[in-house]
């Protein structure tokens, strides 16, 4: 490896000599190495943002919880109107209440906590079996040739029509509702992997070959974190997936080994076709969907674009 | 001699030669301004000697370790700071950790971002970011450094004091430069000699040499960059229909 003969530690500033004379934009701009610092220093300054001070942003908190009063108030005086029986469209208040008694005789944890867990469970394995799939997939084009069309077509299938068969395999086990999970969110974590590759500015590859990386650690070291916020997205919806698959499948195959979650709660609601467990079963489905998506997914969102500059003028 | 261009020819498949027979040598520690009008193969003829292209005829000698090279955009990695930027560039080449994070430190502060280190790329401005990338290409330790119209995209303020700091670096480190430009006073500004570059297909066609009078001496700058301009574009008249 050559190396070079001048040092890099700087040589005492000597004014060069033929910096006396200086007439036009075409000779040097700068009178010696100090002189030069300080311009330099002066536009970095005069080019680079100031640094912002971050707040909390109350309307972030505010809004959304007033857009949420004024659906219940609307909810609220429309039943109030009485232009409905209050068996078939209870109120707000009504649905409190069926919550407080399912917390009351613990059905309400036992589901919201199976459900969560099968739903989290699934998706973790989830991820390790699309991850390398998907990298593979990306970066073998006869692999992707020959699969990516199947594994797009199979993010368009509904997973719930994957139950009944999962009912003939598995009976009405956890496997039958872990089968249905993977289907449904496998295919949507590797294409969301794939088009993370595919949005990576070609540049990079190309400096990674000229800065001298081999396959793997262009794989690991420039490609992978390149493609990070596609595969978040792909994450994302991978994780919704895996959340609306379950309650497919939790309603549909009810009994047997199968343990009580939701989606369970949800159907003994409608065989008791009391309206305000299954509002009750709805809403916490929701909510459960809405909090990872604020405590796990929108942090780390906005955490990834924010260090890498993709926020600015987003509405987020 | 440490680049070595002999009758070197590339065409893209069946099309017309982008470079034709393309002659020259450049010796170690020199800095070459490789001037022409677009369409002349100037990042062709970069691509073939850093290696990330193959030319179809002739020859070309090029240092074995390769070259470093700098890019017309930054190209830094939006997911690590300053520092980690030219960090991996040393990692790629072999460097241990902790030599690493010194030698960064040091290419920082060559410079002139000793402060910067810890900045993502898209906090520096356009001129802080080339300067970074120019630490990075540095980072590659090699003695022959290509550069693709690097300041192209940049405000003429910032593009004048980076051809003072280029020069500077090309002195204290002693590097042979290939500076691909299209503009003629970049060209008389920085290098020591110019070659400019005949379009479709790219062929050396005259070379000048810019002596330091040129340099401090305005006058006789703009003369030879009188001359230089009237020759391309002799050359780019020579595609009139």
């Amino acid at each position: 490896m050559p190396n070079n003969p001048a040092p890099l530690a700087e040589a005492p500033s000597t004014e060069p000599t033929e910096a006396r004379h200086i007439t036009a934009a075409l000779t040097r701009t700068s009178t010696g190495h100090e002189d030069l610092r300080q311009l330099e220093s002066g536009l970095d300054s005069l080019q680079s943002d100031a640094d912002r001070k971050d707040r909390i942003d109350w309307s972030r908190i505010l809004l959304p919880v007033a857009a949420l009063v004024v659906l219940v108030l609307a909810w609220q005086f429309y039943v109030s109107l009485g232009l409905k029986r209050r068996d078939l469209v209870p109120g707000p208040l009504d649905v409190l209440g069926q919550i407080g008694v399912l917390w009351g005789e613990g059905k309400l944890q036992e589901a919201v906590w199976t459900s969560l867990q099968r739903g989290l469970v699934g998706f973790l394995i989830s991820v390790a079996i699309a991850t390398p799939v998907g990298l593979l997939l990306s970066q073998v084009a006869p692999l992707r040739r020959a699969f990516g069309p199947l594994i797009s077509g199979l993010q368009v299938l509904p997973s719930v029509a994957w139950v009944p068969a999962a009912i003939i395999w598995f009976g009405l086990t956890d496997a039958t509702v872990y089968f249905v999970v993977f289907m449904g969110a496998i295919p949507s974590i590797i294409n969301g992997l794939i088009s993370g590759v595919d949005q990576i500015p070609p540049q990079y590859r190309r400096v990674g070959t000229v800065l001298g990386a081999s396959r793997l650690q262009m794989a690991l070291q420039i490609i992978l974190p390149a493609a990070l916020p596609g595969y978040l997205g792909g994450l994302k919806q991978g994780w919704a997936f895996s959340w609306r698959s379950l309650m497919a499948a939790e309603i549909i195959a009810v009994g047997g080994t199968i343990g009580f979650g939701l989606g369970s709660l949800l159907d003994q609601g409608r065989i008791l076709s009391d309206m305000s467990v299954v509002m009750s079963a709805i809403l916490l489905i929701l909510a459960v969907g809405i909090l990872i998506e604020l405590l796990v997914f929108g942090p780390i969102e906005k955490r990834l674009l924010r260090s890498r500059g993709l926020l600015s003028g987003s509405t987020r | 001699m440490p680049v070595v261009l002999e009758n070197l020819g590339k065409r893209f498949g069946d099309g017309a030669p982008v470079l034709d027979d393309v002659n020259a040598n450049i010796g170690k520690g020199e800095f070459v301004a490789l001037l022409g009008a677009s369409g002349c193969g100037k990042s062709t003829l970069l691509n073939i000697m850093a290696g990330l292209e193959l030319p179809t005829s002739g020859a070309l000698e090029v240092p074995s370790d390769g070259a470093a090279f700098m890019f017309q955009d930054a190209a830094l990695f939006p997911w690590l700071n300053a520092r980690e930027n030219i960090e991996l560039a040393l990692q790629l080449r072999g460097v241990g950790k902790a030599e690493r994070r010194v030698k960064a430190n040091e290419l920082l502060e060559l410079v002139h971002l000793g402060g910067a280190g810890d900045k993502r790329p898209h906090e520096l401005s356009g001129g802080m970011r080339q300067r970074v990338a120019l630490a990075r290409s540095l980072a590659q330790d090699r003695q022959l450094l290509l550069m693709d119209e690097p300041f192209a995209a940049l405000d003429a303020i910032t593009r004048d004091l980076l051809h003072d700091e280029l020069e500077r670096i090309w002195k204290e480190t002693g590097r042979t430069i290939v500076f691909v430009t299209h503009n003629v006073r970049e060209a008389v500004r920085l290098g020591q000699r110019v070659l400019l570059l005949s379009s479709r297909p790219g062929r050396v066609v005259q070379e000048w040499d810019v002596t330091e009078e040129h340099r401090t001496d305005a006058g006789l700058a703009g003369q030879l960059t009188g001359v230089i301009t009237a020759r391309l574009r002799e050359e780019i008249r020579r595609h009139a229909k």
